[in-house]
C-alpha cells in the first residue's frame, strides 16, 4: 500500500515535505480525475487535517485566504463588493459538488489555463505564500503560475495562503465565463473585472482574462487607458487590438483561436458595461 | 500523525468501520466494502455526480473522495436518505423521474441537500443544485418537476381493469430505481469473482506481436489473447457482415480495440500498470474521413469490401433529374455531422459465471438473445449453453444493443471455470463502444410555382467505423427516410457505410436518420424561402396524407403528419410575434423560431423481426407476464403490461412481470428501431386475447364479460350470469400454468428491389418540432428556450412515460446541435465531451396526437427515435432565422455559428 500521511499541524506536514517527493492532496478534484486508478497514486500527503488553514481572515495588511479554503467556504464568507468577482467565479467552478471539495489554492497550484480561479484572483492583486520546513516566501500570482500546468513552487514547499492586499479590497467587481453549456464546463474564455469608480470616473481597474494564453493574464495596457475615463464611456473605449495584443490563444475543440479573442474582447466590454450600470 | 489502518465512520446513521487504503475512492469503499451499490460510478472524474453521497451533509463526489476523509464523519448515501428525501422519491415515481434510474440516486441525494437549505426552490435553484449530475434519458424536466413538488400525495398508481390502455401511470419498476436497490451491470458481484481488465489499442491502425505475457503476468494473473478464443473469433450484428474479433489477432483497426485480458484477485489486477503489457505495435497510416477511405489508393479495411465501402442504400422512383431541371424553385446545400457518443451514464458492465455447463453472464444489454447466439458463436458453444441475464440497463440508446464485454468475461469464465466480472472506465467505454456514424450529405430539392415539392436528391457518406456493425441498417434506413415525411414524386436517395478506422458507428437512436433529417429539413427551409412561402405552411402542403405514397411506393394510412403540423399552427404564428417584438428593440442577441418534421418507421427494414409473449396462470392464482423486451428505462416493462392487461382484462395490480432472462422469456427480440411498444407489444395483445379467449370458453361466458382473479380462481361475470374457475383442479402444463398463452408478432413488411421500391415497414410515426431560440449576435452562443414537440404515437398508452421519451430525446438532439462531438483520442471523457446539463435545457411543451394505426395495438405507434430527429434542424433553422447564420457543420458550436453570422453578413 502506497504511503498516505495526513498529519493535523502545519509543520509536521513541513517535515515530511522536506524528507521525500509527495504529492500534495487537497480537494483531490484535479488529482483523481487525473487517474484512472482506484486510489490516489502515492506517497500522498494530504492536507485536510491540517488545522488553521481553512476560511478567510481580514488582518491588517489585507485578507488572508487560507490554503484548504473550499469555493463553497469562499461563496459563504462575508467579503467586500471587490470579491464578487472571485465568488462569482466560485459559483462556475464545476458544480456544487466540485466547490463543496475543491480548494481555491488547489485551482492555482494545478495551473490550468481555464482555471477560472485565476482571473479573479490576478484582478484582486493576488499573492501566494509559500512554506517549507526551511522559512516562507510570498510570489504574486502572475510569477507563481508560470505556464501550462507549471509553477513556481519548489520541492519542499506548498501553498499556505492566499493573500489579497487591503487596498485591492475597494472597488465593485464581476466575473463572465463563456463555456460551450451552462454547468460543469470549461471556461473558452473568462473575465474578470474590477473597478474603483471616483465622481463618475475610472480611479482604478484591474482586468484580467483567462483561457486565451498559457497563463491568465491582466490587461494592464487597457486598465491604463480606462484611468480618468467616464463611466458611460468605458465599455466603449476598449481597444480590441489592445486586448488582443495581450493574448496568445490557441485553437482546440473548445474554440478557435481568433473566437477565443473576439469572445475575449466582448467579454471584458460586456464585464464593463455591467459594472458601469452596476456603478451608476 | 495520523496512522490510521481502520477507518471509523457514521454511514447511514450507523457506525462503521473500514479497512481500506485512505487514497481509496470513497465510492468504492461503499460499493465494494460496504455492499453499498446505490451509489453509481460513472466516470470517476467529478464529471456525471452519479456518485454523489452526502459528507457531514455537504454533496461531494464519492469518486472523488479519499476513503480516508469519510474518518470521523457521517455519510449518507441514496440507501439511508431521510424525510425529504423519501418524499423525493414518491415524487420521483409520481412524476416519471427516473427513466433508466442509473442517475437517479445521485440525483435525489443532491437534490435532498438542497431541499434541506431550501425547502421551496424555484427552478433556477433546482438547475443550479443539479447541475453537477448528468441525466442522459430524461432531459431534466421531470426531475426538476419532482424536486419542485415534494409534498406528499396519495394517488392510487394502478389503473382499474380494462382503464391501463391511455393511463399515466408511474412505471411498475420505478421503486427499485428511486431508492438504490436496482442492479445494473455492475452491482452484482459473484462471490470469488476475478476482476476482468482489458489491453487496447492505442493506435487507429497497427500490426502487433505480443512478447513474454506469461512472464509478465506471473502466476496471479490469468492472460487471454486471440488464440485462447474456442470459437469463431468474430462477432457482428447482422449475419452477412459479422467482423469484429472479440480480441483483435495480430492486427487492429481502431483505437480502443482489445488485443488481451487480464483476470484475477481485484487487488492484483488493480494494481496492473496496463501500460506495460508486452506487446510491440508497428503503427500503421490510418484513415479516418470517408473521402480518404473512398480514394482509389486507399489501404483496404476488409477483404471484399472495395472502397472500404460496406454496403450502400438506395431508393429511386420518377425521374428527379428532368424533374429539377424544370423546376420552378430548387436549393442546393450540403451538411457534415460528427462522431456521437451515447453517453450512457452507465459504462458497460456485468458478472459471469458457470451454473453446471451453462455459462451465464448478467450484465446491461438491449438485446439478450442476439448477446447469447453471438457469444456463442466466439466461444465455441451452442445458443443453448449460454444463457444471458439482462442487469438494469443504465441507459442505451442503441449501444448497447452490440456485444462489449460479454465475450471477455465469457472467455475468463469459460477457461477458468471461476466466476468473473468486468466494468468498463468511461474512457473505455467512450473509446471501443459504438457511436452515431458522422456523414457527409449533399442535397438537391426542387418545387413547382405553387410550392409542391417535385424532387429531390440525396448523396451520403455515413463514416462506419472500423467494423460492420448497424452500417448496413444505416445505409439502407437513410434512403427511405432522406425525404422527411413528405409526397416527393420523383426522388433518389444514395447512402454509403464507409469503412474508416474510427470508432465502429452502429446504432444511436434513429439509425442516421437523424443526419439525414438535419440537411433535408434545412434544406426544405431553403426551397420555402425560395419559394416565398411560410416555411410550417411549405411542410403543411407537402406533407403525406391517407392514402399517399411514399418515395418508396409503399401506400399509408393512419399518416399523423398532417395533425402534427397542424397543431403547431398557433405557437408558430406566436413564437414568430414574439420573435419579431422581441428583435425591434434588441441587439446584442436575436430570437428565432424554426421548424421540423420526423417520420420513422419501427421495426427492422423489409427483415423478419418477431416477438413472442407468453402469459400464464398459475394453479394458485398468479398471473405472470414472461416480458422478454429489455427495458432501458424507455418504459417497455410498463407499456406492454398496459397493453397486456386490457387485452386480457384483468388490472394492472394483478401481474408478475418475468423476466427478461433467456432462460425465462421467450424471444422479444431487441430494443431498437422504436419496435418494443409497436412490435412486442402487439404480441401482448395477441396474447392478452387469446388467453382471454381460453377464460372465456371455458367459463362458457360472452366476450363481454369482466374477469376477476382471486385466490385460487377466476371469476368471470357477464351480466346476471357468473362462472367461476377453480384454479387449482386443472393440470399444469410444461411451464407450470393451469391456464396460458404464447402468441408471436412479426410485422408485415415487403422486399424492397433494387430501386428501394417496397414496403419496408408495417408501421411509421410521425412528428414535427418547433424551436425558440436566442442567439447571441457577438458571442455566436445559443440559448434554446422552447421547443414545442407534436407528436404522433397513433394511441398514447402511457402519456407520462410518452412526454419522458419527448424530453429527453429533445435533450440528446439538442446536444447533437449544439455541443457534442466526440473526437477519438481527444474527448473520451465526460468533461471534453459535452452532453446537455440542468441549465441547457428548454422548457418543452408536449403535445400527443393520436391517429390511430391500422396495424399497431390498439393502434399505437413507436415513438422512442422519432423524437430526436426534429429537435436539431429545428434547432439549425431557428438559428438560421435569429441570425442569417445557415450552419452546414455540427455541432454548432460558438465559434462556428460566429463564423456563420459573419458569412451571412457579409452575403447580404
Ligand atoms: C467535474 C469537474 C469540473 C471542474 N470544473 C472546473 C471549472 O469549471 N473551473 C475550474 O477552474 N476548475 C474546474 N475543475 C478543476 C478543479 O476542481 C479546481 O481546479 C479545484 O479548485 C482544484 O482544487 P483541489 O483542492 O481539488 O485540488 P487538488 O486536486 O487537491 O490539487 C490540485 C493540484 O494542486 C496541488 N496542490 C493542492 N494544494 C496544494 C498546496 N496547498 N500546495 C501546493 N500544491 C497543492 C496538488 O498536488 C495538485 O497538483 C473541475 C474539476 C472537476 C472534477
Ligand atoms: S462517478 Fe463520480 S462523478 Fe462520475
Ligand atoms: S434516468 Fe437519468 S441517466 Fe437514465
Amino acid at each position: 500500500m502506497p504511503a498516505y500521511f495526513r498529519p493535523d499541524n502545519l509543520n509536521e506536514a513541513l517535515a515530511l515535505l522536506a524528507e521525500e517527493p509527495v504529492t500534495l492532496a487537497a480537494g483531490c478534484t484535479d488529482l483523481f480525475p487525473a487517474t484512472e486508478a482506484k486510489a490516489l497514486n502515492g506517497p500522498v500527503l494530504d492536507l485536510t487535517a491540517i488545522d488553521g488553514l481553512r476560511g478567510v481572515v481580514r488582518g491588517s495588511e489585507g485578507w488572508r485566504i487560507g490554503t484548504l479554503t473550499t469555493w463553497s467556504d469562499l461563496c459563504k464568507t462575508d467579503l467586500p463588493a471587490a470579491f464578487d468577482m472571485l465568488k462569482q467565479a466560485a459559483r462556475e467552478v464545476g458544480s456544487w459538488q466540485i466547490q463543496n471539495a475543491g480548494t481555491v489554492a488547489g485551482n492555482l497550484c494545478n495551473a490550468s489555463p481555464a482555471a477560472d480561479g485565476v482571473p479573479p484572483l490576478l484582478a484582486l492583486d493576488a499573492r501566494v505564500e509559500l512554506q517549507s520546513a526551511k522559512g516562507t516566501r510570498v510570489l504574486p500570482l502572475g510569477s507563481f503560475v508560470t505556464g501550462v500546468r507549471k509553477t513556481a513552487l519548489q520541492p519542499g514547499e506548498m501553498v499556505t495562503a492566499i493573500l489579497i492586499p487591503a487596498a485591492a479590497g475597494a472597488g465593485i467587481s464581476r466575473f463572465r465565463k463563456l463555456g460551450a453549456r451552462r454547468y460543469l464546463v470549461i471556461s473558452i474564455a473568462m473575465v474578470a473585472g474590477r473597478l474603483v469608480v471616483e465622481d463618475g470616473k475610472i480611479g482604478e481597474a484591474a482586468i484580467s482574462v483567462g483561457s486565451c494564453s498559457p497563463v491568465a493574464v491582466r490587461l494592464r495596457e487597457v486598465e491604463n487607458q480606462l484611468l480618468g475615463c467616464r463611466l458611460a464611456d468605458v465599455a466603449a473605449t476598449v481597444d480590441a487590438d489592445m486586448v488582443a495584443r495581450a493574448l496568445s490563444p490557441i485553437d482546440d475543440v473548445r474554440g478557435d483561436a481568433a473566437y477565443r479573442t473576439t469572445a475575449a474582447v466582448e467579454l471584458v466590454r460586456r464585464t464593463l458595461a455591467d459594472l458601469a450600470g452596476e456603478a451608476s | 500523525m495520523k496512522d490510521t489502518p481502520a477507518i471509523a465512520l457514521m454511514v447511514n446513521g450507523k457506525p462503521a468501520s473500514l479497512d481500506a487504503a485512505p487514497g481509496r475512492r470513497l465510492s468504492e469503499v461503499l460499493r465494494e466494502d460496504l455492499g453499498l451499490t446505490g451509489t453509481k460510478v460513472g466516470c470517476d472524474a467529478g464529471d456525471c455526480g452519479a456518485c454523489t453521497v452526502l459528507l457531514n451533509g455537504a454533496p461531494v463526489c464519492a469518486c472523488l473522495t479519499p476513503a480516508i476523509r469519510a474518518g470521523g464523519a457521517d455519510v449518507v448515501t441514496v440507501e439511508g436518505v431521510r424525510d425529504i428525501a423519501e418524499r423525493l422519491q414518491d415524487a420521483f415515481l409520481r412524476h416519471g423521474a427516473a427513466q433508466c434510474g442509473i442517475c437517479t440516486p445521485g440525483m435525489l441525494v443532491t437534490a435532498s441537500a438542497m431541499l434541506r437549505e431550501t425547502p421551496r426552490p424555484n427552478r433556477a435553484q433546482v438547475e443550479e443544485a443539479l447541475g453537477g449530475v448528468l441525466c442522459r434519458c430524461t432531459g431534466y424536466a421531470k426531475i426538476i418537476e419532482a424536486v419542485m413538488d415534494v409534498d406528499p400525495v396519495s394517488i392510487d398508481a394502478n389503473p382499474a381493469n380494462g382503464g391501463a390502455v391511455g393511463a399515466a401511470m408511474p412505471r411498475l419498476d420505478g421503486a427499485a430505481k428511486v431508492d438504490g436497490r436496482e442492479i445494473f451491470g455492475a452491482d452484482y458481484v459473484p462471490d470469488g469473482a476475478l476482476l476482468v481488465r482489458a489491453i487496447r489499442s492505442p493506435h487507429f491502425a497497427a500490426r502487433f506481436q505480443l512478447g513474454d505475457v506469461a512472464g509478465w503476468a506471473g502466476d496471479r494473473v490469468h492472460v487471454f489473447t486471440a488464440a485462447d478464443i474456442p470459437g469463431a473469433n468474430r462477432f457482428g450484428t447482422i449475419p452477412a457482415f459479422v467482423d469484429q474479433p472479440a480480441l483483435a489477432d495480430g492486427f487492429v483497426r481502431m483505437r480502443g480495440e482489445a488485443i488481451a485480458v487480464v483476470a484475477g484477485p481485484a487487488d492484483v489486477i488493480e494494481a496492473l500498470d496496463l501500460s506495460t503489457f508486452p506487446v510491440n505495435w508497428e503503427p500503421e497510416a490510418e484513415l479516418l474521413r470517408t473521402d480518404q477511405a473512398r480514394a482509389s489508393e486507399a489501404a483496404q479495411l476488409h477483404a471484399g469490401r472495395p472502397g472500404n465501402i460496406l454496403i450502400g442504400g438506395k431508393v429511386l422512383c420518377g425521374d428527379p433529374k428532368t424533374a429539377l431541371d424544370t423546376a420552378a424553385y430548387r436549393v442546393t446545400a450540403r451538411a457534415e455531422t460528427a462522431y456521437v457518443e451515447h453517453a450512457y451514464i452507465e459504462p458497460e458492465a456485468g458478472a459471469a459465471w458457470m451454473e453446471g455447463d451453462t455459462l451465464v453472464i448478467q450484465a446491461c444489454t438491449q438485446a439478450p438473445v442476439m448477446d447469447r447466439d453471438e457469444t456463442a458463436q466466439v466461444l465455441g458453444l451452442a445458443p443453448d449453453q449460454v444463457r444471458i441475464i439482462p442487469s438494469a440497463a443504465g441507459g442505451g440508446f442503441g449501444s448497447k444493443l452490440d456485444l462489449s464485454l460479454q465475450p471477455l468475461i465469457g472467455l475468463v469464465t469459460l477457461k477458468t471455470g471461476l466466476p468473473s466480472r468486468m466494468a468498463y472506465s468511461r474512457r473505455e467505454s467512450m473509446s471501443s463502444t459504438t457511436k452515431r456514424h458522422p456523414s457527409t450529405m449533399q442535397a438537391t430539392a426542387g418545387a413547382d410555382a405553387d410550392g409542391y415539392l417535385t424532387a429531390m436528391v440525396f448523396d451520403g457518406d455515413f463514416n462506419t467505423g472500423a467494423y460492420s456493425s448497424w452500417g448496413p441498417t444505416v445505409a439502407v434506413r437513410v434512403p427511405v427516410h432522406a425525404s422527411g415525411p413528405y409526397k416527393i414524386p420523383n426522388y433518389h436517395a444514395e447512402a454509403r457505410a464507409v469503412h474508416t478506422n474510427g470508432p465502429v458507428s452502429g446504432a444511436f437512436r434513429g439509425f442516421g436518420v437523424p443526419q439525414a433529417a438535419i440537411l433535408q429539413e434545412t434544406l426544405f427551409d431553403d426551397l420555402a424561402m425560395a419559394a416565398g412561402l411560410d416555411r410550417l405552411a411549405f411542410r403543411r402542403l407537402n406533407a403525406l396524407g391517407d392514402g399517399d405514397r411514399t418515395v418508396c411506393g409503399q401506400q399509408l394510412f393512419g399518416v399523423g403528419i398532417g395533425d402534427c403540423l397542424d397543431a403547431l399552427a398557433e405557437p408558430w404564428q406566436a413564437a414568430l410575434a414574439a420573435a419579431k417584438g422581441f428583435n425591434a428593440t434588441n441587439t446584442q442577441t436575436k430570437r428565432g423560431v424554426g421548424v421540423a418534421s420526423c417520420w420513422y418507421g419501427c421495426g427492422n427494414t423489409a427483415l423478419p423481426n418477431p416477438s413472442t409473449i407468453r402469459l400464464g396462470i398459475t394453479a394458485d392464482g398468479h398471473l405472470r407476464l414472461h416480458q422478454g423486451a429489455t427495458d432501458i428505462g424507455q418504459g417497455a416493462n410498463t407499456v406492454i403490461t398496459q397493453i397486456c392487461a386490457d387485452a386480457l382484462g384483468l388490472p394492472i395490480a394483478d401481474f408478475d412481470l418475468v423476466g427478461p432472462d433467456t432462460a425465462l422469456t421467450p424471444d422479444c427480440g431487441k430494443t431498437s428501431a422504436s419496435r418494443q411498444t409497436f412490435v412486442t407489444g402487439k404480441a401482448a395483445l395477441l396474447a392478452g386475447q387469446a388467453l382471454r379467449t381460453r377464460i372465456l370458453t371455458r367459463a362458457n361466458l360472452g366476450p363481454d364479460a369482466v374477469l376477476s382473479l382471486e385466490a385460487g380462481q377466476i371469476v368471470v361475470t357477464d351480466g346476471a350470469q357468473t362462472a367461476h374457475i377453480d384454479l387449482s383442479s386443472l393440470e399444469p402444463d410444461t411451464n407450470g400454468y393451469v391456464l396460458s398463452a404464447e402468441e408471436t408478432y412479426d410485422p408485415p413488411t415487403v422486399e424492397m428491389d433494387e430501386n428501394g421500391q417496397g414496403s419496408p415497414y408495417a408501421v411509421y410515426g410521425y412528428g414535427a418540432q418547433m424551436a425558440e431560440v436566442e442567439v447571441d449576435m457577438t458571442l455566436g452562443t445559443v440559448k434554446v428556450h422552447k421547443i414545442t414537440a407534436a407528436h404522433d404515437l397513433g394511441r398514447v398508452i402511457n402519456p407520462l412515460l410518452s412526454e419522458g421519451q419527448i424530453e429527453g430525446g429533445v435533450a440528446q438532439g439538442l446536444g447533437l446541435a449544439l455541443m457534442e462531438e466526440y473526437i477519438p483520442g481527444r474527448t473520451e471523457n465526460l468533461h471534453d465531451y459535452l452532453i446537455p446539463t440542468t441549465g441547457d435545457m428548454p422548457e418543452v411543451q408536449s403535445i400527443l396526437i393520436e391517429k390511430p394505426d391500422p396495424e399497431g395495438p390498439f393502434g399505437a405507434k413507436g415513438l422512442g427515435e422519432h423524437v430526436l430527429i426534429p429537435t436539431a434542424p429545428a434547432i439549425l433553422n431557428a438559428i438560421r432565422h435569429a441570425s442569417g447564420a445557415r450552419i452546414d457543420t455540427l455541432p454548432a458550436l460558438p465559434h462556428r455559428v460566429l463564423a456563420a453570422i459573419r458569412a451571412a453578413g457579409e452575403a447580404s
